[in-house]
This record gives structure tokens, C-alpha cells and sequence, in this order.
């Protein structure tokens, strides 16, 4: 190998002009400063053409990826819907014109498609997201484009953004009534198990005010990292803490892997019942009915609620995609944003953002879950809480129900022992 | 002359006549692309920043780093704290802090509320890690398949570290929502178009760096080591030190392309860093050229610009493309999409002799893909 | 009490370590192949399961049958592996890391578009229901069943190398490729060979895991990393090295786990095995050569 001395001269040349560049950079391209006090909302002047016989929309699910096991099912579901505002004339007399976009399970990529859905394709709405991350990664993208989000699944509060409709459960919609209906069965004790994300650590944290005010003992708190699929070490702690019951937040395939070694490690639903908030019919399957038979869920809706609204909801369904295909709670949520967002379209006899918005509050619908009502202020819906238990059919079970919807409170403002929580 | 071809071969005047192109190019986007299309290419600059490093660390130095996520993490971490604290204003607490955490700052966020000691640390984390780590794995001979798995268990432990942190990391939803950049605010399309124009000139200063370094004895040595190592250990030369330099360069290069992707996307989060993003890292280099200037950079737009326009249409399709690129291009075409140029250059070389001595040393140089390393 | 419960957690979670890396550490360790593809094959052996219930039906027997089928299944994948890409680059051992990943990623959308992307569900025997009591200790059927099936698994293979002609090549060709080659023995066939039952021990792993978890596209990708963790901790060419270190890094995770939580621990794990390797850079047990490295 011969080594050669070489002149740095080249490369100096190179590094001249980029410095060169940067200057021009430094020089040329200054915006406005935060401090500045300009008004930047001139920026997001929207784009959406509603001058045609159509309007687009944006559907934006993770098809590929992680999360695609569930985000394919709330995609479905909006096509659905669409599908059946087209037939039946569209809204304010346009047909809807889908632009889908793939998240890619990745909170950047929603970001992205986001932004790309509202300034490239201008659509009037976006429906979609799953996961917390690809929320919060979504809505600085729509408050700063002032463009529309409506986010079909039940999360953990402590947020309401002008730009954004949640049409799944805040929690006192879903997790305050599965405590509730566990003290009214003599709960003294609850261990938690989550998976080690924002949702089961902010759940955890109400649950853990709930406890202290109401007088149960938390004998346990486990989180396992998204994905974690050895489960023995925790279902030890859950074994020799012996608790009441186990309140479960634990996500995706990791609760295929707990039930399994639930079961094995000799525990039922009898002796100790293990209450899901992230369990839907859809993925009862994937855990085997055999493993999670008799354990209970907290939702706001199951395929088997007894409605004119929700029967023609499930028949259309399969219909449309097979009679092997169960609804689930996000499912029916993202069903019903879609007709909350033409109800509001219509109200505001326009497809502005502005117009959407003021004309929102009050809207009324019965959705397959029951009567819905959309609270203009802080941009949820009310709805009926349901707790139901597994059943050997695969399908879930109403056990007991809240009856009437119940205001969404994303704050937990109207809860004393929440207070110093947000 | 084949404008491709130029770009892609050696020798000190043509490399800057493809320099001055590519910087031309980057310059012009601003008045072609739509904000939007803009906002994309500074985003997928920022990734060829890190293929950048890696087609030294790898392309030259044979070192298969499977963790470069960690020292971007890092990068776009630390950035992304400063702007969260800048948003905060001075004495302020984060939003997510508020929500999720305890309301207090804790103690190690502290150093990045200056901006000039937030940049300090980007560029010095980084270089720090990669150096210690590189020092003490490179000093006890671990090498080849053992580095490449080791780097991935980094990733791996750095990701899952970030996620369980939630209440001072933000957890798996990351950081984001950032008002504004060094006090500009990122809402303005004019700030947008300036963070593009300073992500082109850092792609191309490191572009400078690594074409200063390869043709440099460092740059010798470094492809020694990668061939034989053993070989430079007996010519007296200490073949640890020079990896470790290599890969600390890397690792900052990394650093600085997460440090501003963080501003363009808008966001960071564990999955921009875990182990898939990491390998993710590296589908351009290799498809472009391992061991070229240009070849990772251009690679790297190119499999970003493919991604995003793929997936557009079809979702699983892209996959199912990224995954047969992949596997064609390594086991075919181990030199990367440069070694067709190469291929036909050395066609012509032959048929006109007298112009091959000149840039032949170089050009050997720039084909090499590392060979088995004694095992 | 607890402190035996977790025993029996970190050994059953060893058991798992060991059957997912059994296979990578002969490969790995023979042919210097990096199969990133291994998860996947693993995920084939769990499907294999999956398919195999859908057509049996009792959840005993067809347990029984997906065993040797999933070793078929993998092994078949992984000898059509071999032929069709590895062979080309065992110059390159490297770059065979960065192909097997692009073979695991199609591989994993290949299921996705065959079993559709939910997770699905293989039903575990009435005999492997529930747990063994012991004292005040519960000890899963399932968790056992797997801790014996890796003992098998090891000794078949540990008395394969050692006794047979095939046992004999195979560690003549790990030892010194050139010497075996001049000594009149195929290494391309015996490669081959190896492929075969490495990527078969995947397969076999694959139908394990069923009954601990789901199944589904990515269920190979939550146990590569952990995999090469232990193959390289344990040294190559060795099967001790590997049962070792399987066993160490089961318990390690468990008692972490135990007094810490699940993040904290694998990332202790992770950083102990770099500690590890700081002291021993070719891992726990490894074949002493004359070559420098």
C-alpha cells in the first residue's frame, strides 16, 4: 500500500463554499421571530376547493406496520361510512372524495402525511390515528394549519385542541366507570399492569388518585415495554400481591402473551378478574377465547348492543368486508366521526374550518353505540359507558351500563380527588 | 460527459465540478418545490447527513454500524429539549412535563436552556459516546459481525431507555410541538426555507469533511484497517484509534442530522431511533454506493423520495421494494448503483489507455468493498 | 418463595433464549452467516403450528406434528436461503447480515398478505393447561414443556456433532474450513447441511412460542436481537458456550425485572453483555485457533 501525501487544497476549495453557502443562508433567509409579535396564522390560508360537484377528505391509518392490526379495522369502518354518505347523496350535495394516506405506524410519518393531506391534497378533514404518539405528533400539524382532525379512539385525556374532535372516550367516559363498577362489586384491592406508554401511565396515574379517595389499596404498578412478550416475572408479582382484581392497560400482542400466562399460572376470572381498556372484539381472536373467557372490558360500544342503529351498523359491515369480521368500539367511533362531521357540515351549510367548528356544539346522533352528543367546547362526545364480559362466542357482553351518556371531562375538572392531576 | 457518471467519479477536479452541481441543485430547490415537497427534501437531507458518516464509518473504514439511530437520537434529543425549554421561556416548564411528569424541570435538562450550550452538546454527546465506546471496543479487537451486533443492542437499550423515561423523554409519544427555532418561528414558511438552506450547506460541509478525510493519510490508513488490519498493526499504526476517529466523525455527523431534523419534522420520537430506522440508515448508503462521496448521499434521497412516493400508493408495496432492493443490490451489486459507473468507466479507460494512470490509485479505492476480515 | 419462582421464570425464559439461538449459534458460528432472516424463520415455525392446528383440529396432537414440520418448514426456508443468496457471499459475511434483513422484511409481508395482518391464535393442549403445584409454587405446564423441549433440543444436537460421521464433518469444517476441505470433506454440502437444521431449530422455536404468546408478522423481531445477544455472549462454535449464555442472560432478565421493572431490566441486560465482552471479546467459550483475531 503506497501512501500518498496529498494537497489539502481541494478540499479547502470545498469547504470554502459551502461557508460561502452558509452565509448566503445567514444573509438571505430570516423569517419572523416568535418575539417578534407578527401574525403567522396568514400562513395557513386553507386551500380546500369546494367549488366542484366534490370534496376531498383524508383518511390517515397506519396500513403498514405494528399498528396496522388495528388501524386496518377504524380504515375499513371510514370507508364504510363514506361509502354510505356517497349513496345517499353525499354532503351539502358534494361526494366525498377519499384521499388515504398510510401513518406507517410511526408518529413522524403521521406528522408528515398530515401535513401533506392538508397543504398538498386539501382536504376539508382528516380522520384517523390510533396510537397516542400519532396524536400528539398530528395535532401541532393541525392547530398550525388550521385544518380539522377527527381521532376515533379512546385515549388518556388531559387535552382538548381546537382543531381536533375525539370521538372515542376521554377518561371518565371509560376508565372512572370501570372503577366505579368495580367498587360497587366490593374492589378493595387492584393491581395494574400496563404496557410502558403515555396512555397506561396517565391511566395509572387517575386510577391511583381514584384509589386514594375511595379507599382502595394499589398493591402493584408494572409497566412492560410495547411489544414485551415474557410475561412471568409479572404475572409472579400479580400471583403473590392478591389482589380484588387487575386493572389492565397493557396494548396490542403483549395481551395475548399475559392472558396466556394468566391462565397457566392457575388464575381465572373468578378468583381474580383482570379488567381491559385496551381489548376489543377484534382482538379476542388473536388472544383465544379460550384464555379470556369471563374477564371483563370497559368500552362505550360492543357488536352485540341491542339497536336498530347498531344492527344495520353490523350488517352493513359484514356485508361489506365478511361475515367473519367483528365491530369494535374505534370501529363504530370512527363510523360515527364521519357522520358527526357531515352533521356538522350541514348545520354550517359550509365546509370551513371555522364555520365546522361553531356550528359543532350540541350536534346530535344516534350512532350503533347509542345517542352521541358533540360538546362544543371541549371537543369530545358524550357517550354511554358499558362494562361487558367476554363471552365464549368471541363476542362481548354488556354487564352493566352507565344508561345515560355521560359529559366528557377530559380534565377531570368536575372530580374533586382528581384535583392537582392536570 | 454523463452527468451521473461525473458525479460519481473520483479525481479532485471532477468531484468539485459534482460538488458545485450538487450545490447548485440544493440551492435552486427553494424556487422549484412547494413548501410542503421543501419541507420533505430538508427532512431527507438531514437523513443523508447521517448516510454521510456511515459511508465513512462502513464504506471505508468496514465498520457495520447497526446503532446509528442512537447518536441521531441523541442529536435530535438534545435539540428538541432546548427547544422545548425555549418554548417554555426562561424558568419554564415543557407541556408534556406538566401533564405526564412531575412539573419539574430535573437537574439534567438544565445545561440545554442556552442555546450555545444546548449546540456545544449536540456536537459533544455524541463525539463523547461514540469515542468511549468506540475506544472500548475497538481496543479489545471486537470487530466485524461482533461490532455490528453490539451497535444494534445500543440501539435497542436506547430506545427502550426512552420510552420507559416518559415523565422528563416524553415516552414513545416523543417530543414535539415546537413554537420556534433559535427564536424563529417554525410556522413561518421563510424560517422553513432558511432551515432548508442551512441543512443543504451542513450536507454539503460534511460531504467537504469526508472527501477532506478520505484523500488525507487518515483516510489511507482507515481504508487499511479495513482490509487488513492486522497488517497496519504491524506497520507500527494503532488500527483502535483510527476507528474510533471514524466513527466518532460518524457519530457526530448523526448528531447534526438528527439536531435538525427535529426542527423540519417537528417531531422525534423512539421510533425515529430504535433498531428498524438504524438498518434503515444504511438501505441508502449500500444502494448507492458504500465506499463513494456521493453515492450515500444520493442513495439516501433516493430511498427516502422513494418511501415517501411509494407508500403513497401502495402501502405494503413499498415493502415489498425496499426489502428486494435490498437483497438485489448487496448480493449483486455489492458496489452500489456507483459501480455501474465504474463498470463503464473502466470500459472506456481501456479503450483509451493513456487516460487511465491518472485517476486509477483513487478509482481502486473508491470500488473496494471490504472482503472477509479474518474471523 | 418468590425468589424460587423467579428461578424457574429466568430458567423457562433461558429455555426460550436457547431454542431461539440454538440455531443461530451453529450457523453463525460455522459459517460466519449473520441470518437476520432467523426471526422469520421462527415466525414459519409458529404459523406452521397455526396451519397445521387448522387442519387437525385436537390441539394435542397437532402440537405434536407441527414440532418436526416446523423444523421441516424452517429448514426448508433456510436451505432455499442458502442457495439462492448466501452461498454467493460467504466472502462477505457482513453484507450476508444486511440480505438476511431484506429477506426478514419481505418475509414479514409475505405473512402479512397470506395470514392477513391480526394476530392469530394456536390453542394449547388440555395436558399443557394450567400448572404443576409444588409447594406454594405454581409452575406452568407450558413453561415446562419448553424448558424440556430446549434440553432435547440441546442434547440431540450436542450428541449429533458428537456421534455421527455428519457431527464430525460439521466440526471440522467450524474449526479450520481450509484443513477440512483438503481433508476430502464437501464444505459446500456439510454447509448446506448445517443451514438445514440451524434454520430447522428456528422453526422448532417458532412452534414453542405459540404457546406462550401470539402469532403474528413480527413475532420474530421481538427475539433477534436478544438472540444474537446470547450467541455472541456465549461464544461461537460451541453449543456449552450458548446454553450457558442463554441461561445467564433468562435469569439476569427475570431477577432484574424482579427488583427493578421490564425497561429498566433489558437495558441492565444490554449493558452488561457490553461489560462482558469487554473482558472476554470473544465471548464465554470459544474455540482457541491460531488466527489473530
Amino acid at each position: 500500500m503506497r501512501l500518498r501525501s496529498t494537497s489539502p487544497h481541494g478540499a479547502m476549495r470545498l469547504s470554502t463554499v459551502s461557508l460561502a453557502v452558509l452565509c448566503v443562508v445567514g444573509l438571505s433567509a430570516c423569517g419572523a421571530r416568535v418575539d417578534g409579535g407578527s401574525d403567522t396564522s396568514a400562513s395557513a390560508e386553507s386551500c380546500v376547493d369546494t367549488s366542484g360537484d366534490t370534496v376531498k377528505i383524508g383518511f390517515l391509518n397506519s396500513l403498514s406496520g405494528t399498528m396496522a392490526i388495528s388501524e386496518q379495522t377504524v380504515h375499513d369502518s371510514l370507508q364504510l361510512a363514506a361509502k354510505e354518505i356517497n349513496a345517499d347523496g353525499g354532503v351539502l350535495g358534494k361526494e366525498l372524495e377519499i384521499v388515504s394516506e398510510d401513518g406507517q405506524s410511526e408518529p413522524t410519518v403521521f406528522a408528515e402525511k398530515a401535513s401533506k393531506l392538508i397543504t398538498s391534497d386539501c382536504v376539508a378533514a382528516v380522520f384517523g390515528g390510533w396510537t397516542s404518539a400519532s396524536r400528539k405528533a398530528m395535532l401541532p400539524v393541525f392547530e398550525s394549519q388550521d385544518s380539522l382532525l377527527f381521532y376515533p379512539v379512546q385515549y388518556e385525556g388531559l387535552e382538548s385542541s381546537p382543531n381536533i374532535f375525539y370521538t372515542g372516550a376521554t377518561t371518565n367516559q371509560q376508565i372512572v366507570p370501570a372503577l366505579d363498577y368495580l367498587v360497587e362489586q366490593g374492589a378493595k384491592s387492584l393491581f395494574l399492569v400496563g404496557s410502558d406508554y403515555v396512555f397506561p401511565r396517565t391511566a395509572n396515574k387517575i386510577i391511583n388518585a381514584y384509589a386514594e379517595a375511595h379507599g382502595i389499596e394499589i398493591v402493584g404498578e408494572e409497566y412492560a415495554p410495547l411489544g414485551h412478550t415474557d410475561f412471568s416475572t409479572i404475572v409472579n408479582k400479580v400471583r403473590s400481591a392478591d389482589a380484588d382484581a387487575v386493572f389492565n392497560t397493557l396494548n396490542g400482542d403483549s395481551n395475548v402473551a399475559f392472558f396466556k400466562e394468566y391462565n397457566n399460572a392457575g388464575m381465572s376470572a373468578d378468583d381474580m378478574p383482570v379488567v381491559s381498556v385496551s381489548i376489543a372484539e377484534e382482538e379476542v381472536g388473536g388472544i383465544g377465547v379460550e384464555n379470556i373467557e369471563g374477564q371483563l372490558t370497559a368500552w362505550n360500544y360492543y357488536q352485540t348492543v341491542d339497536s336498530p342503529e347498531n344492527t344495520a351498523f353490523v350488517e352493513a359491515f359484514k356485508a361489506e368486508y365478511g361475515e367473519d369480521r367483528p365491530t369494535s368500539d374505534p370501529m363504530e367511533a370512527a363510523y360515527t366521526s364521519l357522520y358527526l362531521w357531515k352533521a356538522m357540515v350541514e348545520k354550517a351549510d359550509s365546509f370551513a374550518v371555522d364555520d365546522v367548528v361553531a356550528a359543532a356544539d350540541g350536534i346530535t346522533y344516534d350512532a350503533p353505540e347509542g345517542k352521541v352528543v358533540v360538546n362544543g367546547e371541549n371537543h369530545h362526545i358524550a357517550k354511554t359507558a358499558l362494562i361487558g364480559k367476554i363471552g365464549a362466542d368471541g363476542l362481548i357482553h354488556t354487564e352493566w351500563s352507565s344508561e345515560e351518556p355521560i359529559e366528557p371531562d377530559p380534565y377531570l375538572e368536575g372530580y374533586d380527588w382528581a384535583d392537582g392531576l392536570s | 460527459m454523463n452527468v451521473f457518471t461525473a458525479l460519481l467519479r473520483p479525481g479532485r477536479a471532477r468531484t468539485l465540478a459534482a460538488f458545485g452541481l450538487a450545490a447548485a441543485v440544493l440551492l435552486l430547490a427553494p424556487m422549484v418545490l412547494s413548501p410542503f415537497r421543501l419541507d420533505l427534501l430538508a427532512k431527507f437531507l438531514c437523513l443523508a447527513m447521517v448516510a454521510v458518516g456511515i459511508g465513512l464509518a462502513w464504506g471505508r473504514g468496514g465498520l457495520l454500524t447497526l446503532g446509528q439511530g442512537v447518536y441521531f437520537g441523541l442529536g435530535a434529543y438534545l435539540m428538541a429539549m432546548h427547544l422545548k425549554l425555549a418554548d417554555a421561556g426562561p424558568g419554564g416548564v415543557p407541556d408534556f412535563m406538566l401533564l405526564y411528569g412531575t412539573g419539574q424541570v430535573p437537574g439534567w435538562w438544565e445545561p440545554l436552556r442556552s442555546p450555545v450550550s444546548a449546540i456545544v452538546l449536540i456536537l459533544l454527546v455524541p463525539a463523547g459516546l461514540a469515542a468511549l465506546l468506540g475506544w472500548a471496543v475497538f481496543t479489545r479487537r471486537v470487530r466485524g459481525a461482533y461490532f455490528a451486533i453490539l451497535s444494534q443492542a445500543l440501539a435497542a437499550a436506547f430506545a427502550i431507555l426512552l420510552i420507559g423515561q416518559q415523565q422528563t423523554t416524553g415516552g414513545t409519544n416523543g417530543l414535539n410541538g415546537f413554537r420556534a427555532f433559535f427564536g424563529y418561528d417554525l410556522a413561518d414558511p421563510l424560517n422553513k426555507q432558511m432551515l432548508y438552506l442551512i441543512a443543504a450547506g451542513a450536507l454539503l460541509v460534511m460531504v467537504a469533511v469526508v472527501r477532506q478525510l478520505s484523500v488525507s493519510r487518515f483516510g489511507e490508513l482507515l481504508v487499511a484497517v479495513r482490509d487488513q488490519e492486522d497488517r497496519v498493526r504491524f506497520l507500527g499504526y494503532d488500527p483502535a484509534a483510527v476507528k474510533v476517529v471514524a466513527y466518532a466523525v460518524a457519530a457526530v455527523m448523526a448528531a447534526v442530522g438528527g439536531a435538525l431534523f427535529v426542527p423540519i419534522a417537528g417531531i422525534v420520537s423512539p421510533a425515529d431511533v430504535g433498531v428498524v430506522p438504524s438498518i434503515g440508515f444504511l438501505i441508502g448508503v449500500a444502494i448507492g454506493g458504500r465506499a463513494t462521496l456521493l453515492g450515500p448521499v444520493l442513495g439516501s434521497i433516493a430511498v427516502s423520495w422513494a418511501q415517501t412516493s411509494i407508500s403513497e400508493q401502495f402501502p405494503s408495496g413499498w415493502i415489498y421494494f425496499q426489502g428486494a432492493l435490498f437483497i438485489l443490490v448487496i448480493a449483486f451489486l455489492p458496489g452500489g448503483l456507483a459501480s455501474f459507473a465504474g463498470k463503464l468507466r473502466r470500459r472506456r479507460a481501456a479503450a483509451a489507455p493513456g487516460d487511465a494512470g491518472a485517476s486509477g490509485d483513487a478509482a481502486r479505492d473508491h470500488e473496494l468493498v471490504p472482503e472477509r476480515s479474518p474471523a | 418463595m418468590d425468589i424460587i419462582a423467579q428461578l424457574f421464570a429466568g430458567l423457562s425464559l433461558g429455555s426460550v433464549l436457547l431454542l431461539a439461538a440454538l440455531g443461530l449459534s451453529l450457523t453463525f458460528g460455522q459459517m460466519g452467516v449473520i441470518n437476520m432472516a432467523h426471526g422469520e424463520f421462527m415466525m414459519a415455525g409458529a404459523y406452521t403450528a397455526f396451519v397445521v392446528q387448522g387442519v387437525v383440529g385436537d390441539a394435542g396432537v397437532s402440537l405434536l406434528l407441527a414440532l418436526p414440520l416446523g423444523f421441516v418448514v424452517g429448514g426448508l426456508l433456510g436451505l432455499l436461503l442458502e442457495a439462492t443468496l448466501i452461498h454467493r457471499m460467504y466472502r462477505r459475511p457482513l453484507d450476508t447480515l444486511l440480505v438476511t434483513w431484506g429477506v426478514a422484511l419481505v418475509l414479514q409481508q409475505v405473512a402479512r398478505d397470506v395470514f392477513g395482518a391480526p394476530n392469530v391464535d394456536v390453542r394449547a393442549p388440555a395436558w399443557l393447561s394450567g400448572a404443576v403445584q409444588i409447594g406454594g409454587l405454581a409452575l406452568p405446564r407450558t413453561r415446562l414443556f419448553i424448558l424440556t423441549l430446549a434440553i432435547v433440543c440441546v442434547v440431540a444436537l450436542a450428541l449429533a456433532l458428537r456421534a455421527t460421521p455428519l457431527g464430525r464433518r460439521i466440526r471440522a469444517v467450524v474449526q479450520n474450513r481450509d484443513l477440512a476441505e483438503a481433508s476430502g470433506i464437501s464444505s459446500r454440502a456439510t454447509d448446506r447441511v448445517t443451514f438445514f437444521i440451524g434454520s430447522g431449530l428456528a422453526g422448532v422455536a417458532g412452534v414453542a412460542l405459540t404457546l406462550l404468546g401470539s402469532i403474528g408478522p413480527t413475532l420474530g423481531t421481538n427475539y433477534i436481537v436478544d438472540a444474537f445477544l446470547v450467541v455472541v455472549a456465549g461464544g461461537i462454535g460451541q453449543i456449552k458456550g450458548t446454553v450457558i449464555a442463554a441461561t445467564a442472560l433468562g435469569l439476569m432478565q427475570s431477577f432484574f425485572e424482579y427488583s427493578t421493572t421490564a425497561s429498566v431490566a433489558k437495558v441492565l441486560v444490554f449493558v452488561t453483555i457490553v461489560a462482558f465482552l469487554q473482558l472476554r471479546p470473544q465471548g464465554l467459550v470459544s474455540v482457541r485457533t491460531r488466527s489473530l483475531a
